[in-house]
């Protein structure tokens, strides 16, 4: 692995954002890049060679992706990303089901392409519960339970949530939703990977894959569909029926062999990945939390990826902290940086503050982060959370005795 | 989202942090904005006797462009007479700072805590005549 150290240069700064999108593995690229040139063929085109060793590859890609999931090669379709497999889950059972039953069960903290999905669909017609979290950003399965009726279809809940990585129970919502005859659709694009997933032993019927997320390439992704017990569904896209019919168009070669890589790569390191994962985050929390007091993480600690923390630091405006630590490449918990003002609806459904929320950093480690850029990050939050305090009219209130609760702030 | 050079000096190198006395009769505080919006300014101004402002603070909660904001009207209404800082317009913020549309709310908060500042230290002046006044009121009536 430190093989690999020297991909970041000096001149860039440290990325600490690994759930926006990972650096490809360069193992990854070297197998894609024959199929770019010499073995270019049609993975469709079954009148020559130059077809079947694409489709040979494309197949031995649909295999790794299977085994790291526990399913079968059949089951894997691939799409241009997660957002596709969500969108292809969640209204390809919709529509092919709606007769029946037409009503789906999902989370108000699933990402935006779930979430949606969603409203297109309760604009056609379905209804849409979308359950609350507790306030570690995990979902209660009594309410999940209860919000499950004889006209669901479709229940979906991501494995791991893109800000807060936090873990959902998949292995019992995955009984409930087998109990109540629900399918069980979870978007993984962060799971996958990170942690050990078996679509058999969770009873998961569809399952959204990413590639870039996985030290893949970007504009590739899959969906695991169940064959037994059967799940169908209503393709977005026609055409040449490949993938089933799930997906009709060519099959983009490269992009599978490389999902495929990322995959196999994925399962022979994920544990020692994770364990070194934990190694970086618990140096870098620790790091924090002796020097800066105030400091909260938002979501579970326990199930959680490794890789990822989110974390509050009161007092400071999360995009001006950004903007002072020029060295660090992590994203803001608050939208800020949008047009829209208002904090991350996934730190509000926890319950954080509104004001809490504003100060919130993503910080996302990976497969090429050192402990030295663990070390340098820490130094400069700190370094600049305590400039931005100093300059902060409510640190200077709280260090004065002041409750900021009791002050009638103006709205703006 | 890229910045102007103005606003990135005004945010790295911030001009006149830091705190008056809020008690202190010649100091005017104006304190807006919320932190459950993402940004909240304090501004100070010290006025003399013959009615300029001599100094001004500021401390501020929220994004780059608020910082850069507040730290620029504090420049600009030192020296000035509280009729002509109350005349410092968002629009002048804006433009000189170059903020992008989603930021032009940092300036109408800097605006706003002048204004607020200015008002806080007229309100203590009207006091403290009004006091005066009931004080020599006070003592006239005792000398009868």
């Amino acid at each position: 692995m430190n093989a690999i150290n020297g991909l970041r240069r000096n001149d860039q700064p440290i990325y600490l954002d690994y759930q926006a999108t990972t650096p490809m593995d360069p193992r990854v690229l070297e197998a894609m890049m024959p199929y770019f040139t010499t073995k270019f063929g049609n993975p469709h085109s079954r009148s020559h060679s130059y077809g079947w060793e694409a489709e040979e590859a494309v197949e031995k890609a649909r295999a790794q992706i299977a085994r790291l999931i526990g399913g079968d090669e059949k089951e894997v379709i691939f799409t241009s990303g997660a957002t596709e497999s969500n969108n292809l889950a969640i209204k390809g059972v919709a529509h092919f089901y709606k007769d029946r039953r037409n009503h789906i069960v999902t989370l108000v903290t699933e990402h935006k392409c779930v979430l949606d999905t969603c409203r297109h669909l309760e604009q056609e017609g379905f209804e849409v519960t979308y359950l609350p979290v507790q306030q570690n950003g995990l979902v209660d399965l009594e309410q999940l339970r209860a919000a499950i009726t004889d006209k669901t279809v479709l229940v979906s809940v991501m494995a791991v949530n893109n800000e807060i990585g936090v873990i959902q129970p998949l292995k019992e919502i995955g009984a409930l939703c087998r109990e109540k005859g629900a399918f069980f659709h979870t978007d993984a694009a962060q799971a996958v990977g990170k942690i050990p997933l078996d679509v058999q032993e969770m009873n998961i019927d569809l399952m959204s894959i990413s590639g870039h997320k996985i030290y893949g390439p970007k504009g590739i992704g899959a969906l695991y569909v169940r064959r037994k017990p059967r799940v169908r569904l209503v393709a977005l896209i026609d055409g040449g029926g490949q993938e089933r019919g799930f997906r009709s168009g060519t099959l983009p070669t490269p992009l599978c062999v490389g999902l495929g890589e990322a995959c196999e790569i994925a399962m022979k390191e994920m544990e020692s990945e994770a364990t070194q994962l934990r190694k970086l985050r618990d140096r870098f929390l620790k790091g924090i939390q002796a020097q800066l007091p105030d400091t909260y993480v938002n979501g579970d600690m326990e199930q959680r990826i490794p890789g990822n923390l989110n974390i509050s630091f009161a007092y400071v405006e999360g995009e001006s902290l950004i903007m002072g630590i020029k060295s660090l490449s992590v994203s803001s918990g608050s939208a800020c940086t949008s047009a829209s003002l208002e904090p991350s609806y996934v730190l509000r459904a926890l319950g954080v503050e509104e004001e809490l929320a504003h100060t919130s950093l993503r910080i996302g480690f990976g497969r090429f982060t050192t402990e030295h850029e663990v070390d340098t990050a820490v130094d400069d939050i700190v370094r600049h959370v305590s400039r931005l305090r100093q300059m902060s009219p409510l640190w200077e209130m709280v260090q004065e005795g002041v409750d900021l609760k009791s002050i009638q702030w103006s709205a703006h | 989202m890229s910045y102007s050079e103005k606003l990135l000096d005004h945010y790295e190198n911030p001009r006149n942090i830091g705190s008056l006395d809020k008690t202190a009769e010649d100091v005017g505080t104006g304190l807006v904005g919320a932190p459950a919006c993402g940004d909240v300014m304090k501004l100070q101004i010290k006025v003399s006797a013959d009615g300029l402002i001599e100094d001004a603070k500021f401390k501020t909660f929220g994004c780059g462009s608020a910082i850069a904001s507040s730290s620029l009207v504090t420049e600009w209404v030192k020296g000035k007479t509280l009729d002509e800082a109350g005349t410092i317009k968002n629009t002048d913020i804006a433009r000189h700072l170059a903020l992008p549309p989603v930021k032009i709310h940092c300036s109408v908060l800097a605006e706003d805590a002048i204004k607020a500042a200015i008002a806080d230290y007229r309100a203590k002046a009207e006091k403290k005549v009004t006091e005066a006044g009931e004080a020599a009121g006070e003592q006239a009536a005792a000398a009868e």
